[in-house]
């Protein structure tokens, strides 16, 4: 994500800061103490879709260790949980499912997709009942290609999340969504249709990629 | 196990009317299949679980299979006068293959250990008369997977308890897995397509994919 600097924050001269660190002084700013606090306490939605969510539970338990970061919270109701991490094969059956969880959860939201099926279909690209990537229906902050990742893509994967959100300035344009008043935090939850989802993405969100032109 | 044309025997003494036709398998497993009639269908099935040298009880696999209309060419030596000399001229035959659905059930025995028995039934047609008796009131473990053959194929299975779609949502109209099915068209770029991918990249983005 890419950082403007607003007149608001960081006033303070990062040559006084690590001076006064050196005299056992602690200076921080709101920005800063708000941003560790999201950043360290992630508590992820406790679901999984298919086999990249025996990655997951490998990442939660004592080898791997999820906890290293903050984020070994898996809770069990969407109401208390800050991050979905969609581990697995999304069909289009449980597409309006996945939606409906995400819309339940309260901001700030963060969405990681997990293996080559969350990020676009992955095998079942070209079949008929598998969605082709979680994007077309939620905004993705950090997709995982592999298939399953290995645990660690998956730390990986939240160490950049987290990065994402220590880099959020509270005011000016980059501020993130939640701070944003007129900004949904809901997204529309596609219908069964005859032959596919109505809508089969959501055109706000998801745009079919251009062509990579030939050198 | 008996050989299949025992069975064949021991099903006409023993279900009276009941038509058994023997579909030979040229491929390599050379598992050949009973292929039963309608109307006897569920009688026989009956027998087969019953029959104490039989004791097919427990029905491991239900598939549907889509067959169709095809062409089959077939090259024929017949031969000729031309000319006042007699010689050899290739025909080519044609003849069109019925188009039909059909359920194929595999059966064992877990009490004799012996199976499996392949046995299937066939549609009218694939269109309208896609009527097939259900064997789930003689093998419970059909339930589910007559379901999937109705769901993916189209199969009405007659007599099934609960026919309703279990893989697809309930207002889904297609049968997927048949051959004519056309997917919701959804395509989107992939840097590498090949084959049917490739012929659905030249139709959405026309100049720029080529090879």
């Amino acid at each position: 994500m890419e950082i403007t600097p607003s007149e608001n924050n960081s006033v303070m001269d990062e040559a006084l800061r690590s001076e006064l660190s050196k005299q056992g002084v602690f200076t921080t700013s709101l920005q800063e103490l708000y941003n560790w606090g999201r950043k360290n306490s992630l508590w992820p939605l406790q679901f999984g879709l298919a086999c990249c969510a025996i990655e997951m539970i490998a990442a939660s338990m004592a080898r791997f260790d999820i906890s290293r970061f903050g984020a070994e919270v898996f809770r069990p109701s969407p109401r208390q949980a800050d991050l979905m991490i969609v581990a697995g094969t999304v069909t289009k059956k449980m597409a309006p499912q996945v939606v409906r969880l995400y819309n339940q959860m309260p901001e700030p939201k963060y969405v990681i997709a997990m293996g080559a099926c969350a990020i676009s279909g992955g095998p079942f690209k070209q079949g008929y009942n598998v969605l082709k990537g979680i994007d077309r229906f939620l905004p993705v902050d950090v997709h995982i290609p592999g298939c399953p990742p290995r645990p660690e893509a998956l730390l990986d994967a939240l160490m950049a999340l987290q990065k994402k959100i220590e880099q959020q300035s509270l005011t000016g344009v980059t501020r993130p969504r939640h701070l944003t008043e007129d900004a949904r935090s809901e997204f529309p939850i596609p219908e069964f249709g005859e032959h596919d989802l109505v809508p089969s993405k959501n055109p706000e969100l998801w745009f079919p990629p251009t062509p990579m032109k030939k050198p | 196990m008996q050989s299949l044309e025992q069975i064949k025997v021991r099903i006409e003494q023993a279900v009276p009317g009941a038509c058994v036709v023997i579909v030979a398998n040229d491929a390599l497993p050379t598992q050949s299949s009973l292929l039963l009639d309608h109307r006897h269908a569920v009688d026989v099935a009956r027998f087969l679980r019953d029959d104490p040298e039989l004791c097919f009880d427990y029905a491991s696999n239900v598939t549907g299979v889509d067959r169709p209309e095809s062409i089959i060419k077939e090259k024929v030596r017949v031969k000729k006068m031309v000319d006042g000399a007699e010689c050899l001229i290739e025909e080519v035959s044609e003849r069109k293959t019925r188009a039909y659905l059909e359920a194929v059930y595999h059966l064992y025995s877990m009490k004799l250990k012996h199976g499996p028995l392949i046995i299937r039934l066939q549609t009218e047609n694939r269109e309208e008369k896609t009527h097939l008796p259900s064997l789930t009131p003689v093998w419970r473990s059909c339930e589910f997977q007559e379901r999937e053959a109705f769901d993916l194929f189209g199969i009405l299975f007659d007599g099934h308890p609960d026919l309703r779609r279990i893989l697809m949502w309930d207002g889904f109209k297609d049968f997927p897995m048949r051959k004519d099915y056309v997917d919701p068209d959804d395509y989107e770029y992939e840097p590498t397509p090949h084959d049917e991918v490739l012929e659905r990249a030249k139709q959405h983005y026309k100049p720029e994919v080529q090879s």
